[in-house]
């Protein structure tokens, strides 16, 4: 190379450019280079698959530990209605429909604060708001998604139940209702964040085509933009549902730790991550007993419902997305 | 169309008066012959993008049931002039504009026009074709959805009209409720001229129809236009000379935010009467 570049020096004379003088990079030293960053990269890539192999293989051998014990029938496990695991009197129960339930009613309050108000802060900001109030709320909306869960945790108990519920009713101080709200309120930045990248990500020679035809502001929004941006926006529901199930923070702290199978809001609602961390931080579970293993059983379910979830969501992507080029 | 051409009637004094007007400032325009009507008739125009001159006093009357082309280099406001006719601009915040601008004889530049009849009058077409992730169906019937009450056999016929008209309905009539992004791009357009004509507008404008179409595509859509015309008015921006000499009836030729030359479009390419016409449309810029 080197040889080269000189030889044309000496032929072009004077009008050889200043790059003749410079070294050529030694092309094996980057191939080198090249390996030792396509190394790093792979090996990055391959910790989650590996982290995730594990944490299902850990789930599987330990949720196994429960199921093979013979007091444990899986029918009577997925079936019953009353949950008893970890209590030291009384006959042992154990159906995961109060924690299952503890978990649905709490996701569900929670997704009915977060979806309608998220979707409809996502309309305004990606529609309506003019660049400088969306300059605003965009960083407020940040600071809530960056708020710690526990603190929200306490908020709910301290705040949410005095001074918003208990005025309206028989609440009890650690209750559904309150926890589901705050588990609301984690989720609506995830879902106005999401919802809002879709509904920007819809071109706007769509909107102009719909302005063009005589639609107003509401129309060229609800007709035109929310529904070619709907895959994107189940999405964040579907991310937001998962979030929510798999809250822990502040259901153990606010929705109480008695597993009920009601559809009382009121009442005190054990979720399965809530059973999780009251179990494991109890000093009675020693491992190989029965209530060690049933953390397992129950992960195991957690993992189903939140692995459904985003099945389900790559699915809708797949099938329902619009591509815009 | 019969609402526009009375309409233009009744203005005819003040047409007259602004004839006078707009033959007094810009020497080069030609006024088209007394007996046709006007479909648009711009007088002392001027448009701004902030503190920016797009487009300085125009004077351009746009005749009915012609097609009228708007040729000119980039950045030389002829877009812009076409996004006034059915104010695309005001979802532009920095864009406004001065003078008058009349279709249907009314200024519709005032504020008390009512911007969405406008736009069901004043029908457009963009560069690119931008169909809604809907069906075939539901793309040409959204803009009669938003103006009209219609029963399902209204809304059909009337879908069915406007794909005919448009040369898509033999393509298309076996899969009106596939969705319609599933067309080429060329019967994308031919959709979206569709979807505008299915509100019944007196008016289409086109923004360089064809300018992502294919040659093949780019000549259906121009034999469209030819057959559209007996029925439409229709301005056309194109970059393609030839495109501007096949199918249209008039020409105005921009440059710099101003109109250098208007007429009939033979005159225009064979006879042009500006030097700087005549170097645009023989190539030697632009």
């Amino acid at each position: 190379m080197n040889n080269t570049s000189a030889g044309q020096g000496e032929l072009l004379g004077d009008a050889v450019s200043p790059r003749g003088k410079l070294r050529p990079r030694s092309s094996a030293a980057s191939k080198r280079w090249q390996a030792v960053v396509v190394t790093g990269l792979v090996f990055c890539a391959l910790v989650s698959v590996f982290t995730t192999i594990g944490i299902i293989l850990m789930l599987v051998v330990e949720s196994w530990g429960f199921f093979s014990d013979d007091k444990i029938e899986i029918w009577k496990f997925l079936t019953g209605t009353k949950w008893t695991v970890g209590q030291t009197q009384g006959e042992l129960s154990y159906g995961i429909w109060p924690l299952l339930s503890g978990t649905l009613r709490i996701t569900g309050i929670a997704m009915m604060l977060a979806l309608p108000m998220g979707l409809v802060s996502a309309i305004y900001l990606s529609e309506y708001a003019s660049k400088r109030t969306r300059s605003l709320l965009k960083p407020t909306l940040e600071i809530l998604a960056g708020i710690p869960t526990v603190v929200l945790g306490f908020f709910a108990v301290k705040f949410i139940t005095p001074y918003m519920l208990e005025p309206l009713g028989d609440f009890k101080t650690f209750n559904a209702t309150s926890a589901g709200i705050a588990v609301g309120i984690l989720c609506i930045p995830l879902v106005a964040s999401l919802a809002e990248d879709a509904l920007r990500a819809v071109p706007n020679r769509l909107r102009e085509g719909a302005y063009g035809l005589g639609a107003n502001r509401l129309e060229v929004t609800l007709k035109v933009v929310v529904p070619a941006a709907l895959s994107g926006i189940i999405s964040a529901f579907l991310l937001a549902l998962a979030r929510a199930i798999g809250e822990t923070m502040v259901v153990a702290l606010a929705a109480g730790s008695t597993p009920t199978l009601t559809l009382d809001p009121r009442m005190p609602s054990q979720t399965m991550t809530g059973f999780i961390v009251e179990t494991f931080k109890s000093e009675s579970v020693v491992p190989g007993t029965l209530s060690y293993f049933s953390i397992y059983a129950v992960a195991a379910v957690l993992f189903l419902s939140t692995f459904g979830i985003t099945l389900v969501g790559q699915i809708i992507r797949m099938k329902y997305r619009e591509v815009y080029d | 169309m019969s609402n526009l051409a009375s309409s233009t009637r009744m203005n005819q004094s003040r047409s007259i008066l602004s004839n006078t007007i707009a033959q007094a400032s810009t020497a080069t325009l030609e006024t088209p012959a007394e007996n046709e009507s006007i479909a648009i008739d711009i007088t002392g125009f001027n448009a701004f993008y902030g503190s920016f001159q797009a487009l300085h006093d125009l004077n351009l009357k746009i005749p009915n049931q012609k097609v009228t082309a708007f040729i000119g280099p980039s950045g030389c406001g002829k877009s812009t002039l076409l996004k006034w006719c059915n104010r695309m601009n005001d979802i532009v915040p920095i864009a406004r504009a001065t003078g008058s601008l009349n279709v249907g004889g009314r200024n519709i530049l005032t504020r008390s026009t009512d911007v969405v009849d406008l736009r069901r009058q004043v029908g457009m077409v963009f560069q690119k074709a931008n169909p809604f992730p809907k069906s075939i169906f539901d793309n040409v019937a959204y803009g009669v959805r938003l103006h009209y009450k219609t029963s399902r056999s209204e809304l059909s016929d009337l879908v069915e009209w406007s794909l005919k008209k448009a040369a898509l309905w033999d393509e298309v009539k076996d899969r009106l409720k596939r969705s319609a992004l599933g067309l080429s791009g060329g019967q994308q357009q031919r959709l979206c001229i569709a979807r505008a004509i299915a509100t019944g507008p007196e008016i289409l404008l086109m923004d360089e129809p064809c300018s992502a179409l294919d040659p093949a595509s780019t000549a259906r859509i121009e034999d469209l236009i030819f057959e559209l015309r007996e029925q439409f008015t229709i301005v056309i921006v194109t970059h393609n000379m030839q495109q501007a000499a096949r199918c249209s009836d008039r020409t105005a030729f921009f440059f710099d935010g101003k109109i250098v030359e208007e007429g009939a479009t033979e005159d225009v390419f064979t006879r042009p009467r500006k030097q700087q016409t005549e170097d645009y449309v023989t190539g030697k810029f632009g």
